[in-house]
């Protein structure tokens, strides 16, 4: 029996800002930008708008964005938390709200000002901390502050277990570099990244580089689920939504899930992995392209795994094989991802999975039936697949 | 190393004893009274067996390196860079995340033997850190 949610939904528009350093206009204005783009992609009216989904860590309140945009009556108004790892988490609960006949058309946005307004990589010394401040005491009075020292202590853990080095993060961050020559909204449109620019990079915390670390940005971005029966009778080609589920284990913290027997995997990334295939009816080797979240490069690796494309320990293999390249095995993340294209937390790289389906990314791979998005690494997250019509 | 900078910890109900302990000079391990397992970081409830009922030992502060990072950037006032914050699977069984001192990023190797030493501030504020142990046989 199929499930529930199974080919029920579609992606019908993707709306995206221009990305900078400094956008000069709120993040009301960007979400507003945003969601008119996702609603002029699809061709579907901002009265016909009756449900908003963003992140807990959004400054733009749902009422504030329907008001500013013209939307109708709203039906559904929620914000999904743990940062990054609330991106697929928005797609799920508009997912579960058009399935149901709750709402008809919902838009999934972030819109942030992340490069000259609260930057995530300030960490836990800005104003994104309250009720689980607790939780974050155990590791501010000791300095360590920001997203870089959370995951280097578990990718330094997973590199020694498997011998992956260096230069696997660098072939990473080089992939997505070279997926962003095509894309001129990219940050690294125009930068190519070598080898030796990766290492002469200084170390931020060991064992992670500056281009380890994903491009703080000024920028929005929204999703637009209708009903894939509705999608059809759109303007786009519909991203049909075959499996979409979040996931959080036992043991987990935001960022610092320490305390677990093994601190070389992601449980939680497995997790999603396995409700995701579930649903779907599908495995890894139906996947033939990917957007696998990627504030830093050593997560892609372990998410290889998690994702089962291949065995513990082997992601870096994979790498080594040019698995990520466009014309490799999983070309991964073609617009730039995170790293190259720009920090939308997560996002942007579902808008790249929409047009992986469509056929329209600026470095298309041949042959594209199923894309697999991932959302925050470290986090409570998700993960999901769209597929061809 | 000037002080007064360091973020201090919200004390809570359910964190404040321990702070206390380390104020006392003691690295603290929260324990279920109800099925004696141990748990960090301190929570209100046994995941195991669900009771309330917990007290504490005191741990005796030899342990192993589990598992470090050598923090650069971005460096926030007050602290001395490299940073090497460091994970510790304390002998009890428990996994404590704190800083290591008296060595060298170089000299940092998973599993090496570690000992914990309370470290001061100059406002009086106490945690543990922890250096590698002296005399250990490897
Ligand atoms: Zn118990």
């Amino acid at each position: 029996m199929s499930h529930f949610l199974k080919d029920k939904t579609a992606i019908a528009g993707i709306g995206l800002t221009e990305f900078s350093k400094k956008s000069g206009v709120s993040e009301l204005s960007l979400a507003a930008q945003a969601t008119l783009r996702a609603c002029d992609d699809a061709g579907v009216s901002p009265s016909e708008i009756n449900g908003f989904v963003s992140y807990t860590l959004d400054s733009t309140d749902e009422i504030e964005l329907a008001r500013t945009v013209g939307a109708g009556d709203l039906k559904l108004f929620t914000k999904v938390n743990y940062g990054g790892g609330a991106a697929v988490g928005t797609i799920l609960h508009a997912v579960m709200a058009v399935a149901t006949g709750v709402a008809n058309n919902v838009i999934c946005y972030r819109a942030m000002n992340g490069r000259s307004g609260q930057r995530m990589g300030q960490g836990v010394s800005g104003q994104i901390i309250s009720s689980d401040l607790v939780h974050w005491s155990w590791y501010m009075p000791y300095g360590m502050l920001t997203p870089g020292s959370w995951v280097a202590m578990i990718a330094n853990k997973y590199m020694q277990r498997y011998g992956v080095t260096c230069e696997d993060l660098g072939r990473v961050a080089i992939s997505q570099r070279n997926y962003a020559q095509n894309n001129p909204r990219a940050a690294g449109y125009g930068n190519p990244l070598t080898m030796e620019d990766y290492l002469a990079s200084k170390v931020i915390a060991d064992p992670l580089r500056l281009y380890d670390f994903c491009q703080e940005t000024d920028g929005g971005c929204a999703i637009l689920i209708t009903s894939a029966e509705r999608a059809r009778d759109l303007k786009q080609k519909p991203a049909i939504i075959r499996g979409v589920a979040q996931a959080s284990t036992q043991g987990q913290e935001q960022m610092t899930s320490y305390y677990r027997d093994e601190l070389d995997s992601l449980p939680e990334m497995e997790l999603a992995a396995r409700l995701v295939y579930e649903q779907s009816g599908l495995g890894p080797d139906d996947i033939n392209a990917a957007c696998l979240y990627d504030a830093f490069t050593a997560e892609v690796i372990m998410q290889l795994e998690s994702f089962g494309f291949c065995g513990r320990g082997e992601g870096k293999d994979m790498v080594r094989d040019g698995a990520l390249d466009i014309d490799g095995r999983l070309p991964n993340n073609t617009h730039g991802g995170l790293l190259s294209e720009s920090y939308i937390h997560g996002m942007n790289n579902i808008a790249e999975g929409a047009r992986l389906i469509r056929g329209t990314s600026t470095s298309q791979p041949a042959g594209v039936e199923h894309v697999l998005v991932s959302s925050g690494v470290g986090v409570p997250t998700g993960a999901l697949i769209l597929g061809r019509d | 190393m000037a002080q007064s900078f360091r973020m201090k910890p919200p004390m809570g109900e359910d964190n404040g004893w321990w702070w206390k302990q380390a104020a006392e000079g003691k690295l603290a391990i929260q324990r279920c009274q109800s099925c004696q397992t141990l748990r960090h970081p301190p929570r209100p409830v046994c995941g195991e067996c669900h009771s309330f009922e917990w007290d504490h030992i005191t741990a005796s502060g030899r342990g192993t390196l589990c598992s470090y990072t050598v923090l650069h950037h971005p460096q926030f006032p007050g602290f001395d860079y490299p940073l090497i914050i460091i994970l510790v699977d304390l002998e009890e069984g428990t996994r404590f995340t704190s800083q290591l001192i008296n060595c060298a990023p170089e000299d940092v190797t998973f599993g090496m033997r570690l000992e914990m030493i309370m470290h001061e501030d100059p406002d009086g504020f106490r945690l543990p850190m922890f250096q590698p142990a002296q005399g250990a046989a490897a």
